[in-house]
């Protein structure tokens, strides 16, 4: 995993030739919806990959998540927790424009990655999601040989050099290698579903991503797996940003540095969206969360 | 509902609800077996009635058969002249018939195969909604339009359109083939009914690779986006190949409709007597032969000549079904719930 390093450093020499706007990483604080939150929580000391500035998302006419303010630090995992419907989901699929495809999205505010607007024109989807992995709710290999799944996009991307040792280097990172090593021709869909979303991960660090982003990757899987996948997001976090959704508490205690409290709020129009309400370190969030809401959530009580 | 409140209420509710539920288990239980009767009666009533089509087309052929034999497949002489003078008058052979039908098939398929998966991608991931709604509906009607409309508008349109472009045009580029002569003088051939065919055949692999496309998961195409992929990256690693024997069994129905077209080949293809090795010369198939020739037929071992034809088309046709299904059903199989 360490030959994934001078990758990432290509990298952002590549968005640098992107370089559409200043830098804007001296914007909003990074817990700006906190009220009257201790500042004792010291902001972790690795950089900040994503800053969202007042980001509103819509479907349509309806405003889905409002008035996100949130920073993600590199090398950190974060998790977002809420209940269901708050925007989880919509945010992390903003993070990569997984939802250009929906018609009627649209964001107002900032998607700064490394101080660069992801929606500014010019900027291609494809080369954000090339950087931007991510890994879905249900695993979805594709109907290949395990092989060919983590294959396929080194080779379209053209990184076809040393592709068996890339394979073998991806499902070794998701921790899969010895279970699958002696039968990568046969079909990905006859794995379990544990091991599937494991093929997942591995596709998606095989084209080293600096992010991954996990949107509830282990709600499908048994508790087993869920282990093993969450073993593997320490490993992986040495190398890649991860964004975790998850409405297992739990496991966002377990996993996460930081977490991020969302929650469906009444704007006063009638009109729910879903808002960030509270984002600071995971520890600190459980223990002694600064708003009521969270408190409720955490504790079970909820409403 | 559990079961504590369920004895809390008076016995005769209870009883009457056992009763009921008894009824209509009892209806439930008919109802099945009437539908299972039926069913399994329509099924029996088509088994049937193929039985009766072949045994009639083979009693039909039977003369014919035992005149012949299977030399009558690539035997090219068609003679229904009963004059004694005449050479090999009364014989029949349906090499050049055989020949005609693989040949405008090919064709057809050549030519619509790509159209039509292009058709369906279009129409299922990539065109607007709106568009898609008006195009989808503009391909189905194109179906519907009868052969006979589609074979008179072959004559009088896309034959001499043809003639005048496209035949010089490959014969130019291509002519060291010899299947790209020279365009012959009549404007109607084996090419022309190849192309009536396509458009025939187009609108049912547009349909039906349309529906194969637009149910390939979701999640299997965000998944494929989400690694960086163009979206045509996506449509040919994923959508294109996860439904590859969708493709095939499409295809293979469309070579059905294709073999069995008959009027529209009759008006287009020129009614050739021979073999020509140019595509751009006339030719005939064994439907169009049969449509021709059936009503006007001078001979017993002429009509069952013509029923041998039937014979042949049917086999063809009975191939080609038992092929899509297999693929069909082997991708099943192999792609779980892919497809
Ligand atoms: N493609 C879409 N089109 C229209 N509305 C959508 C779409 N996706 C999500 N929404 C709406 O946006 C809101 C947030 O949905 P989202 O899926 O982001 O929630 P979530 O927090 O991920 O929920 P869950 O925990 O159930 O996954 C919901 O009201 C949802 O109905
Ligand atoms: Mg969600």
């Amino acid at each position: 995993m360490d030959a994934n390093e001078p990758e990432v450093e290509r990298r952002d020499d590549v968005m640098a030739s992107n370089r559409l706007q200043v830098d804007s990483s001296s914007g909003a604080p990074a817990v700006p919806l906190v009220i009257g939150a201790k500042e004792s929580a010291p902001a972790p000391p690795t950089e900040v990959v994503f800053e969202l500035l007042d980001l509103n998302v819509y479907y349509g006419e309806t405003l889905a998540v409002r008035g996100v303010n949130l920073k993600i630090h590199k090398n950190v995992i974060t998790a977002m927790i809420g209940p269901s419907g708050c925007g989880k989901s919509t945010i992390v699929r903003t993070l990569n424009r997984m939802n250009d495809s929906v018609s009627g999205f649209r964001v107002s505010g900032e998607v700064n990655y490394h101080g660069h607007s992801i929606y500014a024109s010019g900027v291609d989807p494809v080369e954000v999601r090339r950087r931007i992995g991510m890994v879905f709710q249900r695993p979805n290999p594709f109907p290949k040989s395990i092989y060919d799944n983590i294959a396929w996009a080194p080779r379209i991307l053209g990184l076809k050099r040393d592709l068996d040792a890339r394979v073998e280097q991806a499902l070794r990172g998701a921790a899969l290698w010895d279970e699958v090593k002696d039968r990568l021709r046969s079909s990905a869909l006859g794995l379990s579903g544990g091991q599937q979303q494991r093929l997942c991960i591995a596709r998606a660090i095989a084209i080293e991503p600096e992010v991954l982003l996990l949107d509830e990757p282990a709600s499908a899987l048994d508790p087993i797996s869920t282990a093993s996948i969450e073993d593997l997001m320490q490993d992986l976090k040495q190398t890649y940003t991860i964004v975790i959704v998850t409405h297992n508490m739990q496991q966002a205690a377990r996993v996460a540095e930081r977490t991020a409290f969302f929650s469906l709020d009444d704007a006063g129009d009638g009109k729910r969206a879903g808002v960030l309400v509270e984002y600071d370190e995971t520890a600190t969030l459980f223990t002694r969360p600064a708003d009521e809401r969270t408190r409720g959530y955490v504790t079970g009580r909820f409403g | 509902m559990s079961r504590r409140e369920n004895t809390a209420l008076p016995r005769e509710v209870v009883e009457i609800g056992v009763v009921a539920g008894g009824l209509r288990r009892m209806v439930d239980r008919m109802g099945d077996r009437v539908a299972f009767g039926a069913a399994a009666l329509a099924s029996l009533a088509a088994v049937a009635l193929i039985a009766l089509v072949i045994d009639r087309v083979v009693s039909g052929a039977m003369p014919s058969i035992s005149r012949f034999g299977i030399g009558f497949l690539w035997q090219t002489t068609w003679n229904p002249s009963l004059s004694s003078g005449v050479r090999d008058s009364n014989v029949y052979g349906a090499g050049v018939l055989v020949y005609g039908t693989v040949v405008t098939s090919a064709i057809a398929l050549v030519i619509s195969v790509p159209l039509g998966v292009a058709i369906g991608v279009y129409l299922s991931l990539l065109s607007s909604g709106r568009l898609a709604g008006v195009v989808g509906p503009l391909v189905e009607l194109l179906a519907a339009v009868p052969s006979v409309i589609v074979g008179l508008w072959g004559i009088v349109v896309l034959a001499p359109a043809l003639h005048s472009t496209i035949d010089p045009a490959l014969h130019a580029a291509l002519g060291w083939l010899p299947i790209f002569g020279k365009p012959g003088t009549t404007g109607l051939g084996i090419f022309d009914a190849g192309v009536v065919l396509a458009i025939m055949v187009l609108p049912i692999l547009a349909a039906i690779t349309r529906d194969l496309f637009a149910n390939v998961p979701r999640e299997l195409k965000d998944g494929a986006l989400a690694l960086g992929a163009t979206r045509w990256e996506m449509i040919r690693g994923v959508v294109l190949d996860s439904t590859r024997s969708g493709i095939v069994a499409a295809t293979i129905l469309g070579l059905a409709r294709a073999l069995g077209e008959a009027i529209a080949v009759t008006q287009t293809i020129g009614a050739g007597t021979a073999i020509h090795a140019s595509l751009f010369a006339s030719g005939d198939t064994l439907g169009s032969r049969i449509a021709e020739q059936f009503i006007g037929a001078v001979s017993k071992l002429q009509i069952a000549s013509l029923f041998y034809c039937a014979l042949i088309l049917l086999v063809m046709e009975f191939l080609a079904s038992i092929g899509a299904q297999l693929i069909a059903g082997r991708s099943v199989r192999v792609r779980g719930a892919v497809i």
